[in-house]
């Protein structure tokens, strides 16, 4: 039914959707252009409120402040680290977790399941994998003949070890998208494929791929915003510290910290700001990518 | 190349599609696979393709046994039901692809792409994706990407199922004319059995799993085997009557005293039916139940007692109402015997 826009349809239709334009607004729009302001706060009274000045001076501190620039730097680190090594895994898993067909559903709800517990309950459990001297990891690394790796404590691994849990904890969610885009794939792309004569090889390259293009673009994308907002695992794995020495600080545990325990709102909400323009500028680049090779 | 099955058997589970099956495809012909839906015929082209193995039995291809090879190796071309066209690729793409598998050098591969676009009047379309093209030009891209790698044997899984009936008459032409350029060992799987009789040299009719008839077209219209593939084969569907319901039949078509006994039921097709003025000549008669006229064809059904039976080629139109005398040539009867194969009439005379 297409009505012709008059005055009274459209007051009727904002009626409609007033009450949720009134929760979005209050909880999601208010707020955001509240620490879009807050960011340019140069002079504040934290106490009645006031705001003497305007300025970019908040951004102008933060660059200034090498430990930003570390959170920048480590960030960058942990989403090039999690994303594509989360996605190769988890599409691996995803085409042998096909195949089977005997327990499929159980051996899918194990690969689930670190998606649905705690991050919490996880990282109390990767701490103790992690452990010097009585963590799994380190002992089968002691079989191997490695000397044991002080994952937690030396500054130089606590990325690594972040890393390595965080991968782990998104592989379920990624193996479900994967499954259902293999799924979506036609038998008969792979029949037609074998009659043109393509090896197992050739038809994962030339078939497989290219047809998983959207699931692919699906996963990377919110796989990046994801790990560009990642905190509760630095949070929880070094018990409430950004790492050993601050290594493992990451952009938001920095505005978390700058809001939260230093009381800088200017500075954290400048922060969050730089935040969301690395986030848009990288989903601006995976969407023009996307037009670009996934076209049918 | 020459396909033979010596003793083919495929069964999935419990359930037996093919049940020893043997046969021959000639070189160079182009065959047809025709029978209801779920007589075990896509089955039997799967088997030749290497998509799927034979529970028992060998294939040979010439003389080399491929019972074991996958469809990788046999390099048979194929043309599936819902065309199977790579959707990423473009039309030029999708033909060059069975060439880029073979490694071939690339403007190599698009000469030759290009080559085959042409046969098959596709070449104003190479750059477009397959969904912009419709069905009839997919099913031509379809038929080019299967040549491409000059197979030896081409295979067609029901690929005019997908088409309106006009171009499914004008497809049906296109590839007997492809077949001929080319002169690939062609195997046509479909139900239709307008579709197999007209453009094939020979057609194989199956039913439950096993082999009815092979025969050329003509053969398998005129001197049916059995009853299945008498009554699969014309339309309308050939009039059979049970010699129980008429027990003067037999007289009336001077059976000799031995083969009597055999007769289950006889054949007639609509077009065969004659009306004679000689009531004790007749074979049958028959009160004219309704007479339907559709552009040409005048269709007359006859009531003998409480069957039906259809006529379409009676000379004079007789009344509705009218009681008639109708007869056959002998030589046009097809007489059935109580499993239902044919009975020669040669052994007869």
């Amino acid at each position: 039914m297409i009505q012709k826009p008059t005055l009274k349809s459209s007051l009727k239709s904002l009626l409609y959707i007033a009450p949720m334009m009134l929760i979005v607004g209050t909880f999601n729009l208010y707020p955001i252009v509240r620490s879009f302001l807050m960011s340019f706060y140069a002079d504040y009274n934290i106490f009645t409120g006031e705001v003497s000045s305007y300025g970019i001076n908040n951004f102008i501190d933060i660059f200034k402040d090498p430990e930003f620039i570390l959170a920048i730097r480590n960030t960058f680190i942990f989403v090039l680290g999690v994303v594509p090594a989360s996605i190769a895994i988890s599409l691996g898993i995803a085409i042998l977790l096909n195949r089977v067909q005997v327990l499929s559903g159980f051996f899918r709800s194990i690969y689930f399941l670190p998606f649905v517990t705690s991050t919490v309950a996880i990282s109390i459990v990767w701490g103790w994998i992690y452990h010097s001297r009585f963590g799994l990891l380190n002992y089968a690394l002691g079989l191997l003949g490695f000397s044991p790796i002080e994952f937690l404590t030396d500054p130089s691994n606590s990325m690594l070890a972040l890393i390595i849990m965080a991968i782990w904890k998104g592989l379920g969610f990624n193996i479900i998208l994967f499954l259902v885009g293999l799924n979506n794939i036609d038998g008969n792309y792979y029949s037609a494929a074998k009659i043109d004569g393509a090896k197992g090889w050739q038809r994962f390259t030339n078939i497989t791929l290219p047809l998983l293009g959207p699931t692919m673009f699906l996963v990377s994308v919110m796989g990046v915003i994801n790990s560009f907002k990642v905190f509760d695992e630095v949070f929880a794995l070094f018990q409430s510290r950004p790492g050993p020495a601050g290594s493992a600080m990451t952009v938001v545990y920095y505005i978390f910290q700058k809001f939260y325990q230093e009381s800088q709102y200017g500075i954290a909400a400048a922060a969050g700001i730089v935040l969301f323009l690395i986030i848009l500028v990288f989903t601006l680049v995976q969407m023009a990518f996307n037009k670009k090779f996934v076209h049918y | 190349m020459q396909v033979q099955f010596k003793d083919v058997t495929m069964s999935y589970g419990d359930k037996e599609v093919l049940e020893k099956i043997n046969f021959t495809i000639p070189e160079g012909k182009l065959v047809s696979i025709l029978g209801p839906s779920g007589c075990g015929k896509s089955t039997t082209l799967m088997l030749i393709s290497g998509l799927t193995y034979p529970s028992n039995g060998q294939i040979y291809f010439g003389d080399k046994e491929v019972t074991k090879q996958d469809a990788v190796k046999r390099k048979v071309g194929m043309v599936f039901q819902n065309y199977a066209l790579y959707p990423h690729l473009t039309i030029l793409e999708n033909i060059m692809f069975p060439l880029k598998m073979e490694k071939m050098p690339k403007n190599k591969r698009k000469e030759r792409a290009l080559e085959l676009a042409r046969l098959v009047q596709i070449e104003e379309q190479v750059d477009k994706k397959p969904k912009q093209l419709s069905g009839g030009q997919q099913q031509r891209v379809a038929i080019a990407r299967a040549l491409a790698k000059e197979p030896s044997i081409l295979l067609m899984d029901e690929p005019l199922s997908n088409l309106d009936a006009r171009l499914r008459i004008e497809m049906r032409e296109e590839i007997r004319r492809i077949q001929q350029e080319t002169g690939v060992t062609t195997v046509f799987v479909t139900h239709d059995q307008e579709e197999a009789l007209s453009i094939s040299d020979e057609v194989m009719v199956l039913n439950e799993g096993a082999i009815q008839q092979n025969s050329d077209p003509i053969t398998l219209y005129h001197k049916p085997k059995n009853r299945f593939v008498a009554q699969f084969l014309g339309t309308p569907v050939i009039n059979t009557i049970k010699v129980a319901d008429h027990p003067e039949l037999l007289n009336r078509l001077r059976l000799s005293e031995i083969m009597k006994p055999e007769v289950q039921s006889i054949g007639i097709r609509a077009e065969n039916i004659k009306v004679t003025t000689i009531e004790s000549e007749a074979l049958l008669s028959g009160i004219v139940n309704h007479v339907s006229r559709v552009g040409k064809d005048t269709t007359v059904y006859i009531e003998v007692n409480g069957h039906s039976l259809v006529a379409t080629n009676l000379g004079v139109i007789p009344e509705e109402g009218t009681m008639i005398h109708i007869t056959a040539d002998i030589e046009e009867i097809h007489l059935f015997n109580f499993n239902g194969k044919v009975i020669e009439l040669e052994a007869v005379k």
